[in-house]
C-alpha cells in the first residue's frame, strides 16, 4: 500500500511535469511537487532516503544559489551523479519536484546524491523529511525580512532544525558570521568552520545597517578586530567571552583582479592551493569556501575542487555580460543591502564614471518591503567619489530608488525615472555615449523581465547554465 | 537658522531603512539653508532633551527593545516626556513608538514598561501584520495621505489625550481593528510606518521641520522645494496598495 502510494505520486509528478512542459504552462518547478505531496505526504522523505551518497542541504540569506551551483559543478565535473534543485524552487514543493526528474517510475533514483538549496523558513520541514548528511549555513543578513519577521527568528528556525541532521553528519558553518557560528554550539554532529584569514584586506567599518553588532549570547557590543563585510569579520565579546571560532578551512591573500575575477589561497586540513574564480567580490570568496568545505566532506580531492572552481561560471543574471551594439553591459542581481554594497564596491574596480540602470520591483520574490534600499551605502560607495554619470531608475518601485539617490545627494538632473522596464532600457541606451560601460542592477523579478526584454532584442547569448 | 536633531539609539533601533528618515530631515533642512546639528544618543548617561528641537526614535527587534527599555527607565524616558510636554517635536517609528506608550507586552510575555508619553498600550498579537499601508491624516489641517510599510505583531490601543495620526485606507495600522494608525500628542508623533516614511511623504517631513522651527523661532514657514521624485514614489506606493487590495 505504502509503496503503491509512492509510485502513484511519482507517476503523477512525472505526468504533470511533462504536461506543463509540453503545454508551456510554467510553474513546472513547484506544481508537480504539490500534487505529489497530496498523494503521498512522505514522498520527499521516501525518495531522498534513496541517495546512496546522501544529501546536502544549503541555507542562509546570501549565496545559497551560487554556492550550490558551485558544488554541483565541482561534483559533476568529477563524475558524480546528482540531483539539484533549481534556484527559486527552494520551498518544500520545489524540493519535491526536483526529485521527479531523477527517479524512475518505481521511485528508484538515478542520482547518487541530492543537493538542495533550501529557503530558511523551509529548513525545519525540509530537514525533518530529508535528514541530510551535510548542512551548510552561509550567513544571515536582513533580506526579505517582511517574510519571516526578525533575524533572530530566522536563525532560531535553523537552530532547532539541526537535530534533524544525521547524527553522524557534518554541519558546515561560516565562522565570520556570529549568528551562524553560534549554531555550532551544543550540537552532536561534527562542526566545521570556514572563514577568511586576511589581515591585509582593506578594512571596512561596521556599517550602520549591520545586522549583528551585539553578542548573540549576552547582548553586549561585539569587539571587532576586523570587519570583512556587513557583520562578517573577526569578533569577540569582552563581556561573556563569546568569540569567532577558528576556521579549519580558510582563504587568504585575496586579490580582486578585475570586475569578473578573484584570486586567493585556500587552506584546508588536507592541504593548501591557490585558485582563481570567475566571480568578483568578497561574497563570492565566501561562496567558494562553502563549496570547498562541502566538496571536501564529500570526499573530493583538492585537484578536483580547484579545477571545478576555476571552470565555474556564474548563474544567469547574477552577473551576466551583455553586448549592446554600442555598449558593453553587465546585468547584476541585487536583493539586499549587503549584496548591493558588495556590488557597488566591486564596481569601484572600474575607475570610469558609471552609467546606471537600476530596476527595483517589490513582487513577492523580490521582497515586498523595499525599505532596505535606504540601508545601501550609496553615499559612501558611489557618490563620495562623484562616480555617477547618470542613473535611470525603473521597475514597480522606480520612484523609491530615484528618491534614494536624490537623498544620497545625487543631483536631480542626473536621475531619470521610468517605471516601465522596456522604456527604462530604451531611455538608458539613448543616453549612453558610445563605447561606455552600462551597469544594470536589478531585483529578482525585474532581472527576469529585463533579461527577457534584452533577449527579445537579440543581445543575449548565454542561456541557463546547468 | 539651525535645528538640533537628536537620533535616539541609532545603533540599536535602526531597522527597515530608518536612516532614510534622518536623511530626509537633514536634506530637506539643508536644501532650504537651515543648518542641522545631528547628535546620536544611545545607552548610558543622562540627557537634557530640552536642548534639541527635533527627536527621532527608530524601530528595532525585541532583544534591542529590552536594552533600550531599561535605559529609558534610568531617567531618559522621563526627560523625553518633559521635553514633549514643553513642545519639542518628536517622531517615533514602530519599536520606538511602542516604547513611548504605557507598556509593550512582547510575544513571549515580557512586559516592557514605557514612559507613557503616549497614552497607549501594546498587546502581543499572534498574526504578524506585514504589508503596504496607506492612511489619511488630518494633522496638517487638511486631508493628506501617508504611505509606508508595516511589520509588527504588537497591537497598540490608544486612550485619553492620545489620538491616532491617521485613518487606515489599506493595511492594518495600530491594531488591525479600529482603523487607527499611529499616535499624536502635542508635537509628538508615533507610527508603525517604515518604508521609510519621511522621504516619500515630504509633506509630513516638512510638518515636523516646520513644527520644530515654530517652537524655536516662532515661525514655521518653509520655502517650497521641488518634490517631483518624492511625488512619483508616493504615487507608486499608492497605486501598488490599490492594486493589491483589489486582488
Amino acid at each position: 500500500m505504502e509503496s503503491a502510494r509512492l509510485v502513484t505520486a511519482v507517476w503523477a509528478g512525472k505526468t504533470i511535469s511533462s504536461l506543463s512542459r509540453v503545454l508551456g504552462l510554467g510553474a513546472g518547478s513547484t506544481y508537480p511537487g504539490r500534487i505529489m505531496r497530496k498523494i503521498d505526504p512522505q514522498v520527499l522523505a521516501k525518495l531522498s532516503r534513496g541517495f546512496s551518497q546522501g544529501t546536502v542541504m544549503i541555507s542562509g540569506t546570501n549565496g545559497k544559489t551560487t554556492t550550490s551551483n558551485m558544488i554541483a559543478h565541482i561534483l559533476k565535473k568529477s563524475g558524480r551523479k546528482l540531483t539539484h534543485n533549481k534556484s527559486g524552487a527552494n520551498l518544500i514543493t520545489g524540493l519535491t519536484t526536483s526529485l521527479v526528474g531523477s527517479c524512475n517510475l518505481l521511485g528508484n533514483l538515478k542520482a547518487e546524491m541530492g543537493l538542495f538549496e533550501v529557503d530558511e523558513a523551509t529548513v525545519p520541514l525540509a530537514s525533518k523529511e530529508i535528514k541530510p548528511q551535510i548542512m551548510l549555513v552561509t550567513n544571515f543578513f536582513r533580506d526579505q525580512l517582511d517574510r519571516y519577521g526578525e533575524l533572530d527568528y530566522t536563525a532560531s528556525l535553523i537552530k532547532r532544525s539541526l537535530p534533524n541532521i544525521d547524527y553522524q553528519g557534518t554541519i558546515l558553518l561560516n565562522a565570520d558570521d556570529p549568528l551562524v557560528a553560534n549554531l555550532g554550539q551544543d550540537v552532536e554532529q561534527k562542526v566545521i568552520y570556514y572563514g577568511i584569514e586576511d589581515e591585509a584586506l582593506p578594512l571596512t567599518d561596521i556599517v550602520q545597517a549591520a545586522d549583528v553588532k551585539y553578542c548573540v549570547h549576552c547582548g553586549e557590543l561585539y569587539d571587532y578586530s576586523t570587519v570583512f563585510y556587513g557583520h562578517l569579520g573577526k569578533y569577540k565579546c569582552n563581556h561573556c567571552g563569546n568569540f569567532r571560532p577558528k576556521p579549519s578551512i580558510f582563504a587568504s591573500n585575496l586579490e580582486f583582479k578585475n570586475i569578473t575575477t578573484t584570486s586567493f589561497n585556500v587552506s584546508t586540513p588536507q592541504g593548501d592551493f591557490g585558485v582563481t574564480i570567475n566571480l568578483p567580490g568578497l561574497y563570492n570568496v565566501y561562496n567558494a569556501l562553502g563549496a570547498i568545505g562541502c566538496s571536501l566532506m564529500l570526499g573530493l580531492s583538492l585537484e578536483e575542487i580547484k579545477s571545478g572552481l576555476e571552470s565555474f561560471l556564474p548563474a544567469f543574471g547574477r552577473m551576466e555580460q551583455i553586448e549592446f551594439p554600442k555598449n558593453p553591459a553587465l546585468l547584476i542581481l541585487v536583493k539586499n543591502p549587503t549584496g548591493f554594497n558588495e556590488v557597488l564596491r566591486t564596481m569601484l574596480i572600474d575607475k570610469k564614471p558609471k552609467n546606471l540602470l537600476i530596476c527595483i520591483n517589490d513582487n513577492y520574490a523580490d521582497g515586498e518591503d523595499i525599505s532596505w534600499l535606504w540601508d545601501v551605502d550609496f553615499e559612501g560607495l558611489l557618490l563620495a567619489r562623484n562616480e555617477i554619470n547618470f542613473a535611470v531608475t525603473s521597475g514597480l518601485r522606480a520612484g523609491d530608488m530615484a528618491l534614494r539617490l536624490k537623498y544620497a545627494g545625487l543631483a536631480s538632473e542626473k536621475i531619470s525615472l521610468d517605471k516601465n522596464l522596456k522604456d527604462g532600457l530604451e531611455r538608458t541606451l539613448a543616453m549612453l555615449p558610445s563605447g561606455e560601460n552600462l551597469y544594470i542592477l536589478s531585483t529578482y523579478t525585474a532581472m527576469l523581465e529585463m533579461r527577457d526584454i534584452i533577449q527579445k532584442k537579440g543581445y543575449l547569448k548565454n542561456y541557463w547554465e546547468d | 537658522m539651525k535645528l538640533r536633531i537628536a537620533h535616539l539609539y541609532p545603533d540599536l533601533m535602526s531597522i527597515y531603512g530608518d536612516r532614510g528618515n534622518i536623511l530626509a530631515l537633514k536634506q530637506r533642512c539643508l536644501w532650504r539653508g537651515i543648518e542641522v546639528e545631528l547628535e546620536e544618543i544611545s545607552i548610558g548617561g543622562q540627557w537634557d532633551f530640552n536642548q534639541y528641537d527635533l527627536i527621532f526614535f527608530g524601530g528595532g527587534q525585541d532583544k534591542e527593545q529590552k536594552l533600550v527599555c531599561h535605559d529609558l527607565q534610568e531617567g531618559k524616558g522621563e526627560r523625553l516626556k518633559e521635553a514633549v510636554e514643553k513642545g519639542t517635536t518628536l517622531l517615533a517609528i514602530c519599536g520606538g513608538y511602542q516604547l513611548l506608550g504605557e507598556y509593550y507586552k512582547t510575544g513571549t510575555g515580557d512586559v516592557l514598561p514605557g514612559n507613557g508619553l503616549f497614552q497607549a498600550r501594546t498587546e502581543p498579537g499572534k498574526r504578524r501584520m506585514i504589508g503596504n499601508v496607506v492612511m489619511e491624516s488630518q494633522v496638517a489641517g487638511q486631508k493628506r495621505t501617508l504611505v509606508g510599510f508595516e511589520n509588527h505583531s504588537g497591537r497598540t490601543y490608544l486612550s485619553g489625550h492620545t489620538v491616532p495620526l491617521g485613518k487606515i485606507v489599506y493595511g492594518n495600522g495600530n491594531n488591525g481593528e479600529d482603523k487607527g494608525e499611529g499616535a499624536v500628542y502635542k508635537n509628538a508623533y508615533g507610527t508603525y510606518l517604515h518604508g521609510p516614511i519621511l522621504p516619500k511623504n515630504p509633506w509630513f517631513t516638512d510638518l515636523l521641520i516646520g513644527s520644530a522651527l515654530k517652537e524655536k523661532y516662532g515661525d514655521g514657514t518653509l520655502a517650497e522645494l521641488d518634490n517631483f521624485i518624492e511625488e512619483q514614489a508616493h504615487q507608486q506606493a499608492l497605486s501598488i496598495s490599490e492594486k493589491k487590495s483589489r486582488r
